[in-house]
């Protein structure tokens, strides 16, 4: 198991986002996870990522625990050293892209390999390229993010989480900013990555393409996990009364 | 007074007054980054005096300020005045322009979008990393305007320093003036401002202009 968070809740304020969520995922594996706004899919993403903390549950990455909870149900993070090594095993691509402007789409991608892993600078720069060249990007490495269109923008974050070479990388509705004639650039990166058998979590509302490119499909609603399943189940054949409805409203619009 | 005289006198004010300018550019921009990093402190009674001194540094005249830092110690301590006339000027000349470079920066630090940190956060970059590669080089960009704005106000407002009766350029043309009942001296230190500021301005915004590589 690369991840493994198990019986994850989270509050905001009074609101309970996440109640009782358990997801694993295993190397190689698609998981996309689908469901309205407001049921919980970015912020489980938030929280495996870090960027949110949880009320209760367990993290753990490649066995490793970054977060356990005690017999009182009190969530505990490791040290934050031990958290920030952890960021080694992940990467996230953000729905806003938020690509550091002030750098080129090559420093973007190179920065925090050289000085974060401290990888060697000819290494760094021709993993770059190729991440680059694999995006159909190899023209752009000199360019500003402010001088792409936001589906370049998008890819070149991609290259920017896969060069820190993460174990899984997570998609927190990265095609949602995008006009539907850039979004599908963006998704056959994607889809490209999901053949070459990278592990990949991916929050999205394309349908179609959560079906043709997952291997697991988590339908969520009101902060649990409705249904889950191999995608031609969930979106062919779906068992639950809510996941037929929110199938339903999504094939009517 | 020969022409030639008055404006080699009032030269060596107008040095006295880049002097006012400089060292106070110096202090009060670093300065000013303190601050602002306090003023966002997570401890609640950092963040109350903070508060207080900006406050106090904007709601009063800088004239009385200066007033207070060159008397107060006498009135207040009987420290002997001698000597401490310039360092006086410059030490409130700086603390209150870092109060306003603080609220300066607190502001370009505010608009900057959340999803910057989180990237850098997710990358494994630390905090004072994240701060200074990523949110600081952009947050200078951002509030350059609002800082031209206030190094042209600091320029003419050296001529406070006239209420210390430091001989900077503005006292000597009223001083020159009075003395030779001439309406020139007040001529050539309106020059000297203006050209001043024109200088500040054309580098402020070759400046800008250096950083207009991104948006």
């Amino acid at each position: 198991m690369i991840l493994e968070m198990q019986n994850i809740q989270k509050s905001f304020g009074g609101l309970r986002v996440l109640r009782d969520i358990s997801v694993s995922v295993d190397a190689g594996e698609a998981v996309s996870i689908i469901g309205p706004s407001g049921s919980g899919k970015s912020t489980l993403l938030r929280c495996a990522t870090f960027l949110e903390t949880v009320d209760s549950g367990s993290i753990r990455y490649e066995g490793e625990a970054a977060v356990t909870t005690d017999e009182f149900g009190n969530a505990h993070y490791a040290a934050p050293e031990a958290l920030r090594a952890m960021k080694r095993y992940y990467g996230l691509v953000f729905q806003q892209f938020n690509l550091f402007p002030h750098y080129s789409v090559l420093k973007n991608i190179t920065d925090a390999p050289l000085t974060v892993q401290k990888r060697d600078k000819a290494e760094v720069r021709e993993t770059a390229m190729e991440l680059l060249r694999k995006m159909g990007l190899e023209d752009k490495a000199k360019y500003y993010p402010y001088q792409l269109s936001g589906g370049q923008q998008q890819r070149v974050a991609i290259a920017r989480a896969l060069a820190m070479k993460p174990e899984i990388l997570f998609f927190d509705e990265p095609t949602s900013a995008l006009d539907p004639e850039l979004t599908g650039e963006v998704l056959k990166v994607i889809k490209q990555l999901a053949m070459e058998k990278m592990t990949m979590v991916i929050v999205t509302h394309e349908m179609p393409f959560a079906r043709a490119v997952s291997d697991r499909v988590i339908f969520m609603d009101g902060g649990v996990i409705v249904e889950q399943g191999d995608p031609e189940a969930v979106f062919g054949a779906p068992t639950q009364e809510r996941t037929k409805q929110f199938l339903m409203n999504y094939d009517r619009a | 007074m020969s022409f030639s005289t008055m404006l080699s006198t009032m030269s060596a004010g107008m040095l006295r007054t880049c002097g006012i300018f400089f060292l106070t550019l110096i202090g009060s921009l670093p300065l000013g980054m303190v601050v602002c990093l306090l003023r966002r402190s997570k401890s609640g009674i950092v963040r109350t005096i903070i508060k207080i001194y900006i406050s106090v540094m904007r709601g009063t005249p800088l004239m009385l300020q200066l007033l207070v830092w060159y008397f107060g110690p006498y009135y207040l301590f009987r420290i002997p005045i001698g000597g401490w006339r310039f360092p006086a000027i410059i030490f409130g000349f700086v603390v209150n322009y870092a109060a306003y470079f603080a609220e300066i920066y607190r502001s370009g630090i505010d608009s900057m979008p959340a999803g910057q940190y989180e990237a850098a956060e997710v990358l494994g970059y630390t905090k004072g990393r994240t701060f200074f590669k990523i949110i600081l080089p952009q947050v200078i960009k951002r509030i350059l305007p609002a800082v031209t704005n206030e190094v042209i106000t600091l320029v003419k407002d050296t001529s406070l320093a006239f209420t210390l009766a430091y001989s900077e350029v503005f006292s000597l043309a009223k001083q020159i003036s009075a003395s030779q009942t001439s309406f020139l001296p007040f001529v050539i230190a309106g020059v000297f401002y203006y050209v001043a500021n024109y200088a500040v301005a054309f580098g402020m915004e070759r400046f800008e202009k250096a950083l207009d590589y991104y948006k």
